[in-house]
């Protein structure tokens, strides 16, 4: 191929292992071991040898570091490593980041993980010393204690300004339940859900109720980034990293984004430009997404940043079964962190690469192209994938 | 309950509030308030700022009720609110509070129906001169 190519990252590197551990509210192994059993298996998908690994990516929030990793599983020399913060917003850039790398010539093999027990392990808000003085001290005396009151308070403000309701959260909630029940390997495969149980469950944090909320999940996941070339050796279909972005917008907040002149446009917004800018197709060529969904309410505003639909409209979009099998836009097919597990969105991006390779338990028919996207509501990242 | 951990960025916010002072963060050459309060303005980037008194008079612009799982000291006066108050001098300065019956009363005060976007709200200081606040008489 002649040296012409304009440098960039379109579809110059591709996603060639998966791999995962089971999910549970409790595993009995810890981290790290979990760690090096997703990583593995994803490598032994790849068929590429532990030794060949000259590249890393996780989350700040990952405790299993670098050089426990590398030394347990036999990796090689490594080149590059790199972390994301933001907790789920980091998901999809810990690809980004190695196809970076990899498209760059730093290194030729790139591995990205997260292994998590949030199941087992103490809720994160429940230690009050790690608070960082700012923002906090502006929210937590005041009882606004949990990321699911921080973000419950900006879905009151999106349900008064645009009229969105608790069915269009609802629309949300059973999409991905309905896929979980489609998929043996989630948390909630055996357990449907309904209209009458969504509306009388508990409140965590009005307007949000228990199922707007993500599990709690013990697991790990971990995936295998080369470049396009040498993909076509590889043991499974490529699925290519078509285009990739992280977003941090003006004078945003994180999830107590309340502190600028329009609170209800997030990170998506501003990863979305880039991404689609890299593009050569539009939202309406997106076949399947994959949206991190922490909460429901994250759903609607990510449709609105992504371009599916225009500013307040995302809660209407959820309506007529748009985001069911056959509908406008297939989501969360494993059954997302609301249904299959919550490990920080990173089986977003596996089952991403599922549907590509034709392998989902809830396939959409000749799925050419994904999104996966990063959480929204923090500094966040995003995926556009491609066969 | 949980106090403030402040910060240097902070600290002049909680001691005016003490006093019973309701005062903003401001760029003392651009004249834009700026919150949460920062070391340099976004807009000129002076490191030259005051603190402005306001009149404590503002707007709910969203509020939640949560429930437990909670720290004990909320999960005992919950569902409580928690309302995010958009300053009627100021506008876009949104504050982060509870809307309660009087001052230095409990989170859990004013009845849940009273608590709705647009409410006319005043600053009050608890005690500890944590701001509060409660509904304007109309």
């Amino acid at each position: 191929m002649a040296g012409q190519r304009m440098a960039g990252l379109k579809d110059a590197t591709a996603i060639v292992g998966i791999g995962q551990t089971s999910f549970a509210r409790q595993l009995p192994e810890d981290e790290r071991t979990l760690a090096c059993r997703a990583v593995l298996a994803a490598l032994d998908d790849a068929g590429i040898a532990p030794g060949e690994v000259d590249a890393l990516a996780s989350y700040t929030m990952e405790e299993t570091d670098e050089v426990e990793l590398a030394k347990a599983v036999g990796f090689g020399d490594l080149t590059f490593f790199s972390k994301v913060g933001y907790g789920g917003g980091g998901s999809c850039a810990t690809v980004a980041h190695l196809a970076t790398a990899i498209a760059a010539g730093q290194a030729t093999v790139g591995v990205a993980w997260r292994s998590r027990k949030r199941g087992s392990g103490a809720r994160p808000w429940t230690n009050t010393d790690r608070q960082l003085p700012t923002p906090a001290q502006w929210t937590r005396p005041f009882g606004l204690l949990r990321p699911a009151d921080e973000i419950a308070m900006l879905t009151r403000r999106y349900m008064y300004e645009y009229g969105a309701t608790r069915d269009h959260l609802f629309n949300v909630a059973l999409a991905c339940r309905n896929r979980a029940n489609q998929n043996p390997a989630a948390i909630m495969y055996d357990r449907p859900l309904t209209r009458e149980m969504y509306m009388t469950s508990r409140w965590i944090s009005e307007p949000l109720c228990l199922f707007d909320n993500c599990l709690e999940t013990d697991g790990a996941l971990a995936c295998v980034v080369v470049s396009r070339e040498r993909a076509r050796d590889c043991r499974r279909t490529p699925v290519h990293i078509h285009s990739a972005a992280q977003g941090l917008p003006a004078q945003h907040h994180g999830m107590v984004n309340y502190w600028n002149d329009d609170p209800l446009t997030g990170p998506a917004w501003t990863a979305a430009r880039h991404l689609w800018k890299h593009a050569d197709f539009t939202p309406q060529d997106v076949d399947v997404a994959q949206i991190y969904d922490a909460f429901t309410a994250l759903v609607p505003l990510s449709l609105e940043g992504y371009g599916f639909c225009g500013r307040g409209e995302g809660g209407a979009f959820t309506e007529g079964g748009a985001l069911e099998i056959g509908g406008r836009l297939p989501l969360n097919t494993g059954g997302g962190g609301l249904s299959e597990a919550y490990v920080h969105g990173f089986n977003l991006i596996n089952e991403g690469v599922r549907q590509l390779r034709g392998t989902s338990t809830a396939q959409v028919p000749d799925a050419a192209t994904c999104l996966v996207t990063a959480g929204e509501g923090v500094p966040t990242s995003a995926l556009l994938l491609t066969k | 309950m949980l106090t403030p951990v402040t910060d240097t960025d902070g600290a002049p916010f909680w001691q005016y509030a003490r006093a019973g002072e309701l005062r903003v963060q401001t760029c003392a050459d651009c004249d834009e308030p700026r919150f949460p309060p920062r070391p340099c303005c976004p807009h000129c980037q002076s490191f030259a700022s005051e603190w402005r008194q306001v009149s404590g008079r503002g707007r709910v612009w969203s509020y939640v009720f949560p429930h437990p799982p909670l720290l004990p000291d909320y999960a005992a006066v919950a569902p409580y609110n928690v309302i995010v108050v958009e300053l009627v001098d100021v506008p876009r300065i949104r504050l982060v509070g509870n809307l309660v019956s009087g001052p230095g009363a409990a989170l859990d005060s004013l009845a849940p129906e009273r608590v709705r976007i647009g409410a006319r709200v005043q600053v009050v200081f608890d005690a500890d001169g944590l701001p509060q606040w409660v509904l304007e008489r109309s």
